[in-house]
Parts: structure tokens; sequence; C-alpha cells
């Protein structure tokens, strides 16, 4: 009876444990990833889709804690946009459009990741002001030109009143999210700064696979 | 039987927090400010590079004073600003560095300091 019991309790933690961690995703394909090992990450100029001006500097500039702490090497990204701009390319799109054997060329970068900034900053409503920061990212081979990997991140200050779905990491979450809102005078900037670790930290479902200067490389 | 079944929600609630967040790893690098310098450095277009550089410098020590690793990118982008300033002896020598921390950067700190004469940094 007493197994019964704290079987039943078991499975309801189960359960939880699955409601909170799991959205309905289907599985990445990772086997070109896995094939080709990169080990080296260029992060071009975003794309910027949101009505900010700042958005793409504002996710470039915390694109390579994520990413370094991943496991790879980051390419400089102020001397990366530099570099573009010495040689006439200030615009994203037109990077983005650049053949990937011109930026293995002189990057030397096995991979580079481009990022599209779709929202960035703060509505201000009546009640309550709502900052979202969200981006979509893509991990392009740049010796095959295979793509290796592509993923989407958000991250809002309304998180805190929603973290019903969450559980207790929802609610430590919106803890973190609240310290970090009152304490920051651009508020856009910390959002980015956690959208870009949701989209860019390995390790998580779907997400980026570890780099070989990570302990995690190739156990995941 | 209570304490069988408490045991089992707190080893529950450990896994539901391991299976969410991760196990807690140790950062591979100290970095301090270093990205909200990369954000100064793109907002001001360029201005304010002494008071950057001695803001990267003084995080150099901090983070050297810890023992911890110094991240990717961090001593060519001190390369950067002290080329801004004219330091162009400086520039190599932080680019040097960031290739012997960071074997992977060695065709583009090549590049760079083949064409810094041409002007990488204005």
């Amino acid at each position: 009876m007493m197994t019964g019991k704290f079987k039943v309790a078991a499975a309801l933690l189960l359960a939880l444990l699955a409601s909170g961690c799991a959205t309905q995703q289907k599985p990445h394909d990772y086997t070109e990833f896995r094939a080709a090992r990169p080990a080296s990450i260029l992060v071009l100029p975003p794309v910027n889709s949101s009505s900010e001006v700042i958005a793409p500097y504002g996710m470039l500039s915390q694109a390579t804690l994520p990413l370094a702490e991943s496991g790879y090497y980051v390419i400089p990204v102020a001397l990366a946009a530099e570099t573009f701009r010495q040689n006439g390319l200030d615009n994203a799109p037109e990077i983005h459009q650049l053949p990937v054997q011109k930026l293995r060329q002189i990057f030397g970068a096995d991979a580079a990741l481009y990022i599209d900034v779709t929202t960035y900053g703060t509505a201000y409503q009546v009640i309550k002001s709502e900052t979202v920061v969200s981006a979509d990212a893509k991990l392009i081979d740049l010796r095959s030109g295979k793509l290796l990997w592509e993923g989407s991140a958000t991250a809002s200050s309304a998180e805190q009143q929603q973290n019903s779905g969450g559980g207790l990491v929802g609610i430590l979450l919106s803890a973190v999210l609240n310290q970090i809102i009152s304490t920051s005078t651009d508020a856009s900037y910390k959002m980015a700064g956690l959208t870009s670790a949701r989209l860019l930290r390995a390790g998580g479902q779907n997400g980026l696979l570890h780099g070989p200067r990570s302990p995690q490389y190739q156990k995941d | 039987m209570t304490t069988k079944l408490a045991t089992g929600i707190i080893a529950g609630l450990a896994l539901l927090l391991c299976g969410c967040a991760g196990p807690q790893q140790k950062s591979l690098y100290g970095w301090d400010n270093y990205q909200d310098q990369l954000y100064d450095h793109f907002k001001t277009d360029g201005n304010g590079k002494e008071q950057q550089i001695a803001a990267l410098e003084e995080n150099l020590q901090k983070i050297r004073s810890r023992g911890e690793a110094v991240p990717p990118g961090y001593h060519a982008h001190l390369g950067l600003l002290y080329a801004a300033i004219g330091k162009e002896d400086q520039l190599v020598q932080e680019l040097q560095t960031e290739k012997s921390l960071f074997p992977e950067s060695t065709p583009y700190m090549d590049f760079l300091m083949r064409n810094y004469k041409k002007g990488v940094t204005k």
C-alpha cells in the first residue's frame, strides 16, 4: 500500500515535470550539425525586423556570452562589424547575402550565425507596459553552406505575471526577471540578453549543441 | 510513510529543477561587463574610446585576479580600441594575445594584421 501511494506521487511528479518543460515541438534533426562539428562561429550583424534602430546592437553585443559558454570560439563581434564596414557593407540584409566562401576566407570561422530581430522594445499601455524581445537565428556551415541549426526565442517582462505554466522554475525565473527590470535603465537591452541566452545557450530542447571548448562537447 | 513520501517529493522537485534548468555548470570565462562595453561601443559609434579602454583594462585585472579565463574576442576588441586612438603597436599585441589564447582566431587575426595599415579601424 505504501509503495502504491509512493508510485502515485512519483507519477504525479513526473507528469508535472513533463508538463513544465516539454513544449510539443518536433525534435530538431542534428545529423548535419553532428557531422560538421563547428568550433568557431561568426555572428553576422543581425537583420532588424523591429522598429527600434538599436535592436541589432542590443542582440549582437550579447551574442558572445551564450555561444562562448556553450563551447564555441566567437569571432570578435565589433571587429567583424568594422571589417564589413571597411568593405562598404553597412547593411545587414546585404551582409546576410554574402557568399559563404567569402566569409570563410576572411574570418576563417567554421559557421556563421544569421540573426533576425523580430520584436524589440517596450509597448507602453495605460495599466502596465511590456518589454518584449524576440529573435530568429540560423547557423550555417561556412565550409559547406549547409544549414546546421535554426531556432527562435522570446523574452517578455510580462512573464512575471504569467508564470502559472512554468511551475517552480517559472517562479524563480520571474523573480530574476523582476530584479533585472527594476534595476535597469535600458529594459530592452536587458531583455535582449535573456532572449540571446534562450536562443543561443546550448543544452536546451532543440537548442544548439555544445562546442569543443565545453566539457559537454559531444555528450549531447 | 510520511517521511518516504516527503523524500519522494523532494527528489521529484530536485529532478524538476534539474530537468529544466540544466545542471549548473561552472562558467568557462570571466565576463564582468565585457558585453556592456560592446554595447557602449556600438551605441556611441566610436566615441568615448579612452573610457572604454580604461573600463576593459580594469575588468581584465579583475578577471585575471580571480584566475578566470578571458572570453573570446576580449583582447581583439581592446586592440580595436587601441588602434582607434593611434596605438597600433598595442593593436598588434592584443591581436597576438587573442591568437595565442584562441588558435581558432588565427585566420582572422592574420587578416587584420595584414590589413590594419589600410585602415582596419577608423
